[in-house]
């Protein structure tokens, strides 16, 4: 999906998030090749040349893929630029995006073949080919063979963190995003790290709301899933009814609590740990 | 997420061209009886919360002249229905039913499309209505909803044909309000066929978007303020950067032995100020230690050790920092230069403040 040649476009870069984690993805070892900001064309950010056009950067820069800081009102159409120029994956770091705008992008990239990570997502990096596109704070990343997908970036840190000072490293982590609506799915990311042959084992990280982990069990049961997974649900003692921080975190009528995704998972044989410093204890039983 | 008054949801379908009751919307009793009274015949008084199955919970009453309207909403005024008080009541027509239907548009996070849910089995409570008397179609959220989707659902959910254009009629102008105003859910239940052969909304619920209302229904954007409090019954204030990491704090405070007094989720790149303004937030919850967890990401550590740090003054509550991340070494500084232990591992964190709240 990406590797260290992958040629990085960053749509926002002029803007506070954008240019700092430039900074930051270009000291990882992220080709970013342009920037774009449209107005601002001609401008540099950390020696990135900007551009007005996504065309444009793709034509003068060659840009494969883009990563996408652009404030919620004007995402949606920074995205779908993006589609238009064919870039892929395209990596949604902006929240707060309307839930019908997201349905529109994703629609129209599903149908470009093209792969949206997010919205409101820390991103993806794939530490063996030293690249990211996004914000996660990378010196707690390690090269290794376990695959992580979160709908949490923080939570994601807190446990790849304690992977590493385990001493297990990542293939590849990638945030699904912590919305209602979102591009790539946990089972998205199991069909991809399935055939990915870095890939030795397997976190999902979740949280109450939703079912996507319920789904993500059933995937697992039905394929008879080739490598270990093990998972973390957050929200265990969350109040019932009560709102926690996002749409995506609502429990509904005794829908998509902690309990009933812990019971999907451990149906399928996927481990599933209490806290997060324990998955790398369960991880450990297949490394 | 937004979830409108009956009446304003009723509002927006009747602007959309659904029939909704004769009816109006009631602050005291004697309005009530006032409204009862131009209606004229019986009426159903409807308390005005932002919450399901309220028929159930006593909220909905009847009255067959205006005095008994009073009565009904002097009882329901000021009472609280799953824990909202009611400040508003709507009086209607009380409608002659013969059949009583269901019909929604939601978003299937699952399929990432809108669906489309109709059932010939309206007036209840729709999950107890078994799945296969529900017809259910995906719908395409850039060709959005064409009309024979809505009539093939109408068919399949055993409509009588006769009804089929009215009952097309009422989805398709649900749908222009479940896009029009960026809806998570558009629902009417029960959509009434009257023995006068007529259709109408009997109830209905819409919950919008709230990103979508800041950005573009500015009128039903709500005053939240910056970050969402939600208060539980212990004695340990917590404070996290994400709804996924807060929420496991919360689990962990819990399975550690402590009681948390509150969820606060300060989201990503929390300024100084924020940081500063949720600190002061918890502490007034009468709280007797305040864990700050903070893994940062696009949150910066010297940030939120800056926000720390105006708070020390204003607050006598002990607190316990953990914070890693971005920028970590710098906002290890700003704190130790205060005097301020910081942790870099939870577990430490969270053992600590919940000897703290035990001392």
């Amino acid at each position: 999906m990406l590797d260290s040649d992958t040629r990085v476009l960053v749509q926002g870069i002029t803007g506070r998030h954008g240019s700092f984690h430039t900074k930051l993805m270009l000291e990882y070892g992220t080709e970013i090749v342009a920037g774009v900001t449209p107005g601002r064309g001609g401008q540099e950010v950390h020696g990135v040349p900007v551009y007005d056009t996504v065309e444009e950067a793709v034509e003068e820069a060659d840009a494969e893929a883009s990563v996408i800081f652009v404030p919620a009102p004007h995402a949606p159409d920074a995205v779908m630029e993006a589609i238009e120029a064919k870039l892929d994956p395209i990596v949604v770091i902006t929240e707060h995006i309307p839930a019908h705008d997201t349905m529109r992008f994703v629609e129209l990239a599903r149908r470009e073949g093209i792969r949206i990570i997010g919205p409101n997502t820390p991103g993806i990096i794939v530490p063996p080919e030293r690249v990211k596109l996004g914000i996660m704070p990378h010196q707690v990343f390690i090269e290794g063979e376990v695959a992580v997908a979160s709908r949490s970036g923080t939570l994601t840190y807190e446990i790849v963190q304690a992977m590493t000072e385990a001493g297990l490293g990542q293939s590849l982590c990638m945030g699904l995003g912590g919305d209602q609506i979102v591009g790539t799915t946990f089972i998205d990311f199991l069909e991809y790290v399935q055939e990915d042959d870095r890939t030795e084992a397997v976190v999902l990280i979740g949280e109450i709301g939703g079912n996507a982990e319920e789904l993500a069990a059933e995937y697992i049961a039905e394929t008879d899933f080739p490598k270990p997974v093990v998972a973390y649900i957050a929200g265990r003692h969350a109040p019932p009814g009560k709102r926690m921080g996002h749409a995506g975190a609502i429990i509904e009528r005794g829908r998509g609590t902690a309990e009933s995704k812990i019971k999907a998972f451990r149906k399928a044989g996927v481990d599933v740990a209490e806290k997060p410093w324990e998955v790398p204890e369960l991880l450990r039983e297949y490394l | 997420m937004i979830r409108l008054l009956e009446y304003q949801a009723k509002r927006l379908f009747k602007e959309a061209g659904v029939q909704t009751p004769e009816g109006d919307v009631a602050r005291t009793s004697a309005d009530a009886a006032r409204i009862a009274a131009e209606l004229g015949g019986p009426v159903a008084v409807k308390a005005q919360v932002p919450v399901g199955t309220r028929g159930k919970a006593g909220g909905i009453l009847f009255a067959d002249d205006p005095e008994e309207a009073r009565k009904a909403a002097r009882k329901l005024l000021g009472s609280r229905i799953r824990g909202e008080t009611v400040r508003k009541v709507l009086v209607e027509e009380k409608l002659d039913i013969a059949e009583e239907w269901y019909v929604s548009i939601t978003l299937d996070r699952a399929e990432r499309r809108p669906v489309l849910l109709v059932s010939r089995e309206g007036g209840v409570d729709i999950e107890e209505v078994p799945d296969e008397k529900i017809a259910r179609r995906h719908l395409d959220p850039i060709l959005g909803l064409r009309p024979f989707e809505a009539r093939k659902a109408i068919l399949k959910a055993g409509i009588p044909k006769e009804y089929l254009r009215d009952v097309e009629e009422v989805i398709t102008s649900m749908y222009e309000v479940f896009e029009g105003y960026d809806a998570h859910l558009v629902e009417i239940n029960p959509l009434v066929l009257t023995k006068g052969g007529e259709m109408v909304a009997a109830d209905a619920v819409v919950n919008l978007d709230e990103d979508a209302a800041n950005i573009r229904h500015p009128e039903f954007a709500e005053e939240t303020g910056d970050f969402p409090l939600v208060e539980l019954d212990g004695d340990i204030g917590i404070i996290a950067n994400g709804a996924g990491l807060t929420m496991a704090t919360v689990d962990l405070v819990k399975d550690l032995g402590g009681e948390p007094a509150n969820f606060l989720d300060v989201g990503g790149g929390a300024y100084p100020t924020l940081i500063r303004r949720a600190i002061l937030t918890v502490a007034e919850l009468g709280v007797k230690v305040i864990l700050l967890n903070i893994f940062g990401g696009i949150t910066r550590c010297d940030e939120v050790a800056e926000g720390i740090v105006q708070a020390l003054d204003d607050v006598d509550v002990p607190l316990v920092v953990r914070l890693v991340g971005t920028n970590e070494e710098e906002g290890h500084r700003v704190l130790r230069e205060h005097g301020i232990d910081v942790y870099t591992e939870l577990k430490d964190a969270v053992e600590r403040a919940v000897e703290l709240a035990g001392d």
